[in-house]
């Protein structure tokens, strides 16, 4: 079977953000991009899969400015077979990015759909649930194991109170958590290799699909700081601050 | 305009994140609050969400194909019962995070996600970038799809209110998945999310075995027991006690943190506690920049000592 992974170009999880002056969003030029953790995981385990068998080719897709490039590029380099950029330079929420997945979807027709639950940029774990309802397929979200067999994958879920299995009809989505694998790390003969891999691109409107944001963002803010830094020297120093001081126990 | 909420449950109890999704909901649709709980057999939870304060009306989904609350199978009833109203909210819990995009793609209007704060019934605070940035974001959506932050609307209280109950036909199940099992954490301890009190433990804790030294300060303290995502990755505790961006988030009157260098992910999942304490023998832990009290030094000997002055002092 055909698995399909969708990857997105994000500032780089080791990079303190910088809120722009003019409070319209967040300082992205001259910024370390780097693909979603998350998606680094979906890449991931599409790979384990084919390794085990069952799948047999690995689509990663990207959706955003010519840049995402880069990002499907080390998809290649961990060992995806091809790529799919849906390129536009308008900016893309996730109603959208599941619009134009599934408009993906509905061509390279695959049986197993797996990306991040959440990107660390907008952190709004939304894109996966919304591409298996407008597909009409089951979700398993917050994966943290993933079994496949006679056309069901068994998933197990991160939940609040520890974990749910849940068994769903292929073909499905499924989100990524953190403990579902530990991403490989690209080796430089496969960097080498995926420069020769096949990027096919194509746009929102040659998909027919309407991409126009429904949230406008009005200001992007700093949180108030938090005024910490002060020490104390003992344990019963602290015992009594917390006591007398903040008065919280 | 009126609000829904989706309440949580596990068929007999209501669950209090419900309580934060009202509190926002009241926020927005002022006494035209609607509370749904759908379950199977899960009559005492729509009696105890009648009770809370505020509540106009429960409407109550009984089938089978809601037991587990399959998002595949409650979407549908969610989607049916939207054109009633003009907010649709969930607690951002993992069941509300796992169900309410799947209903707004549904009705295709875009989801606001884990919002924490009412700037006006169309206009929302939202954290991102790990909560390093706040977004002021308004929908042009005719119906608001809203995933609420716990921690930033004070729950409504759970008594008080006399809603009338009233039984929705039900839409049955999707076919497409099944619940097959759950391994859930027991404790004795509070839920980390309405705990007042929190001690977490980090990657210095080296081991599981070694948070039975939290564990005794927790008891002196009442507290519920945190981690850091490197002690969950490291095998130390369940997931079920990660805090952090993409874990648990918390804000209570005290936070410790314990062998916690204070890596940006998990700062996302504490800095609005009340009061947060820090114990790391690296003076230069990040974490130490954002404590109110910090106490350098080894933690396998001043948890020991901690626990011995709290129970000194009490």
């Amino acid at each position: 079977m055909k698995a399909l992974v969708a990857v997105k170009r994000v500032i780089d999880y080791n990079v303190k953000i910088r809120v722009k002056a003019d409070k319209t969003g967040v300082e992205t030029a001259n910024v370390k991009m780097s693909m979603n953790p998350f998606d680094e995981i979906a890449v991931e385990e599409a790979l384990r899969l084919r390794e085990a068998g069952i799948v047999s080719e690995i689509i990663a897709v990207s959706l955003g400015a010519a840049q995402c490039q880069e990002t499907i590029r080390t998809a290649l380099a961990m060992g995806a077979d091809r790529g799919v950029l849906v390129q536009t330079d308008a900016e893309l929420q996730p109603l959208a990015v599941a619009k134009l997945l599934k408009a993906v979807i509905l061509e390279e027709d695959p049986e197993i759909v797996i990306i991040g639950k959440q990107a660390i940029d907008d952190d709004s774990n939304q894109t996966g649930q919304m591409l298996s309802a407008l597909l009409g397929w089951p979700q398993a979200t917050f994966a943290s194991k993933l079994k496949i067999s006679d056309g069901h994958a068994e998933v197990t879920r991160e939940v609040d109170g520890g974990l749910e299995t849940v068994s769903i009809k292929l073909p499905a989505v499924i989100t990524t958590d953190l403990r579902l694998n530990e991403p490989r790390y690209a080796s430089l003969p496969n960097i080498m290799r995926a420069k020769k891999k096949p990027i096919a691109t194509t746009t929102p409107e040659a998909l027919g699909v309407d991409a126009a944001p429904r949230l406008v963002v009005l200001k992007v803010e700093e949180p108030a700081k938090r005024q910490g830094g002060h020490k104390v020297g003992s344990v019963a120093e602290l015992v009594d601050k917390l006591k007398t001081e903040a008065r919280v126990i | 305009m009126a609000a829904l909420v989706v309440a949580e449950h596990d068929n007999k109890m209501l669950k209090p994140a419900t309580l934060n999704a009202v509190a926002a909901a009241e926020e927005i649709a002022g006494g035209d609050v609607d509370i749904l709980v759908a379950g199977n057999d899960c009559r005492a939870v729509a009696e105890a969400a009648a009770k809370i304060a505020g509540a106009r009306k429960v409407l109550l989904a009984e089938d089978a194909a809601y037991e587990h609350g399959l998002a595949e199978n409650v979407a549908p009833l969610a989607v049916k019962l939207a054109e009633n109203y003009s907010h649709l909210l969930a607690t951002a819990t993992t069941s509300g995070k796992n169900l309410m995009p799947r209903v707004a793609a549904l009705l295709d209007v875009m989801q606001l996600s884990d919002i924490s704060a009412v700037v006006s019934p169309d206009t929302f605070v939202r954290p991102i970038y790990a909560g390093n940035a706040l977004a002021t974001v308004q929908s042009k959506d005719p119906i608001k799809v809203i995933t609420v932050r716990g921690t930033a609307f004070p729950p409504v209280e759970a008594s008080g209110g006399s809603a009338e109950i009233e039984p929705v036909e039900t839409t049955g199940g999707a076919g497409l998945s099944e619940f097959v099992g759950a391994e859930l954490s027991k404790s004795e301890r509070p839920e980390l999310t309405s705990a007042r009190v929190i001690i977490s433990g980090g990657r210095g804790m080296q081991s599981g075995e070694n948070f039975h030294l939290l564990e005794k300060v927790a008891d002196r303290l009442g507290a519920a027991v945190g981690a850091s995502r490197a002690a969950v990755d490291a095998g130390f505790v369940p997931n079920d006690y990660q805090v952090g961006q993409t874990g648990k988030i918390v804000a209570p009157e005290l936070y410790i943190a314990v062998g916690i260098s204070g890596a940006i992910q998990h700062l996302a999942g504490m800095k609005d506690s009340k009061v947060i304490v820090a114990i790391n023998k690296d003076e230069e832990a990040p974490i130490f920049q954002i404590a109110d009290y910090g106490l350098v030094g080894d933690l396998f000997k001043i948890l020991p000592e901690l626990a011995d002055e709290l129970e000194r002092r009490q």
